[in-house]
């Protein structure tokens, strides 16, 4: 039953690429497989790169890429590009701007649907994470889709997150203090070649001033890079490293681990929930009755909704 | 159970710049409700099935208008099957004569698009041919 989990950790690229896809498909095996990694996992250090679209994510991605191989670390790569609402199909391309590492088998690159999941990732990423932790990447790097303000899942999965915005961002760098930049661990102005990226730091700067983003006397540095030519790219390495040691920190502060696995558990549990939930109530044609029932008047979402979870009971006896 | 999405790796093996047709194909396939990576120009077969090997596809779509077609496809056959991943199947198209046609077949290519076939007519096939192979 484990065959696929042994694989992995043995570092077969063949069932990790299989058990990814498991995972992304929703096949009932692939949870039977993630019990046997979770003991090997927590170890790789999880780097978010976030921001608009084309500002030059997949570009830095690659330039981190060369970075941490020099140091000898094995990369895994996780790029998320938007599921179009209308056919659920997509077009990832996210890889073209990777193709250096194509051949280096220290680097393992998965591009990813959203397949309708907001916030910025797809709902499998982060037991994807988790396959590429257990199957020995030391360094997992995750591209969102290009996100807007209100996508900050990321925040959630990765150790350190990098916002990557472009200069010209003048009068919007005022609109962006909700959301994304709430998130940034790192900032990073990329596209440096670019007019302007001067004053897109300066704005940046005067607004860290104001104050907000400091957490717990972490204060997000903002790099300037040009991720075509790498320019910069030893910057943003040295701020990524930083943010690890402060995060090492924190990590040995009581509760921060509680808290981490608590989070965890319950994105699980709400998951699992749910899913199992509404598949047994479409195996046994609850689902039916239960519409039938709301359409005809008869009761309402709310009231069915109880039922199910059987507080409807409790509710009674109160 | 789910239903498995099927994915498709696209691909331009060898030095053929010529990238209208591979991106008109990947955006239909993906408006018919499939997931698409496209990884860009001047792939080499190596490249072309690490890729097509991490990112778990069930088809791998090659096209080559430079006329290196009986050398490239064979030889993205071959970089999958020494990988573990022969059961991945291989289509594609271009600039491709008639008389060629016969021997990419024997070598495994599962079809072969021309200039002129519309999308339609790739959509059909992809969904009549293309199984997951996970
Ligand atoms: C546009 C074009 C160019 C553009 C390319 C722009 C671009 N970014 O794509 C430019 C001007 C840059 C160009 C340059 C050259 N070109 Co040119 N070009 C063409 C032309 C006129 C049209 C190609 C095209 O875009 N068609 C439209 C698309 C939608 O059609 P398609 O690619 O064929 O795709 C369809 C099918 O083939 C199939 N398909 C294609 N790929 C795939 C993949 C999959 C998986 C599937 C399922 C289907 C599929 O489905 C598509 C939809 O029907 C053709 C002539 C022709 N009639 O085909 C010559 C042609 C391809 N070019 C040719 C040549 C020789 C060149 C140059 C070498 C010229 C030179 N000496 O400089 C250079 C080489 C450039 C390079 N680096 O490779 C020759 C190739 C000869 C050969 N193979 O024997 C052709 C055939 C012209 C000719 N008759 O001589 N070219
Ligand atoms: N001038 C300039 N162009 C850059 C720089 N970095 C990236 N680009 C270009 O910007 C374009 C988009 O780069 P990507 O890396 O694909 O951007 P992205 O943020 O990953 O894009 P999405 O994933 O589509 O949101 C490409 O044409 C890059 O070559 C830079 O520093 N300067
Ligand atoms: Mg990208």
């Amino acid at each position: 039953m484990s065959d696929l989990a042994d694989k992995v950790l043995r570092g077969d690229v063949l069932a990790t690429a299989r058990l990814i896809r498991d995972l992304d498909d929703g096949i009932d095996g692939a949870i039977a497989e993630l019990k046997v990694l979770y003991p090997q996992t927590g170890k790789a250090e999880v780097i978010g790169v976030t921001g608009a679209p084309g500002v030059g994510k997949s570009t830095l991605v690659s330039r981190m890429i060369e970075n941490f191989r020099a140091r000898g670390k094995k990369v895994g790569v996780i790029a998320v590009d938007p599921t179009s609402p209308f056919s659920g199909g997509a077009v990832l391309g996210d890889r073209i701007r990777m193709q250096n590492h194509f051949n280096d088998p220290g680097v393992f690159i998965r591009s990813m649907a959203t397949r309708g999941h907001l916030g910025g990732l797809s709902s499998s990423a982060y037991e994807i994470i988790k396959v590429l932790d257990a199957f020995g990447s030391e360094v997992i790097l995750v591209e969102t889709v290009g996100v807007g303000q209100d996508e900050v899942e990321i925040a959630g999965a990765a150790q350190t997150t990098v916002v990557v915005l472009t200069p010209g961002m003048g009068d919007e760098i005022q609109n962006l203090k909700a959301g994304i930049l709430e998130i940034a661990d790192v900032l990073v102005v990329n596209k440096a070649d670019r007019e302007g990226a001067q004053v897109t730091v300066q704005g940046l700067r005067r607004l860290l001033e104001m104050g907000g983003f400091d957490r717990k006397g972490w204060h997000p540095p903002i790099c300037l890079t040009v991720g075509t030519d790498g320019t910069g790219i030893p910057d943003l390495i040295k701020a990524v490293d930083q943010h690890r040691e402060f995060w090492n920190r924190q990590k040995a502060q009581p509760g921060f681990e509680h808290k981490r696995r608590e989070e965890d558990f319950l994105r699980i549990l709400q998951g699992q929930a749910v899913n199992k939930l509404i598949v047994s109530l479409r195996r046994n044609g609850c689902l039916e009755e239960i519409v039938a029932r709301i359409t005809r008047g008869e009761s309402d979402p709310y009231s069915e909704s109880e039922k199910v979870l059987k507080l409807g009971d409790y509710a009674r006896n109160e | 159970m789910a239903e498995r999405k099927i994915r498709i790796l696209m691909a331009k093996p060898g030095l053929d710049g010529h990238d209208r047709g591979v991106k008109v194909v990947a955006r239909a396939l993906r408006d018919a409700g499939f997931e698409v990576i496209y990884t860009g120009l001047h792939q080499t077969p190596e490249m072309i099935a690490n890729a097509a090997v991490q990112e778990g596809v069930d088809a791998v779509g090659l096209s080559v208008l430079s006329g290196a077609h009986n050398t490239l496809f064979p030889a993205v056959i071959e970089a999958l099957k020494q990988k573990g991943a022969s059961s991945v199947t291989v289509f594609g198209g271009g600039i491709i004569p008639e008389e060629d046609m016969t021997f990419l077949r024997n070598k495994g290519v599962m079809a072969v698009f021309t200039p002129g076939t519309s999308t339609e007519e790739i959509i059909s096939f992809v969904r009549g041919n293309i199984k997951s192979v996970h």
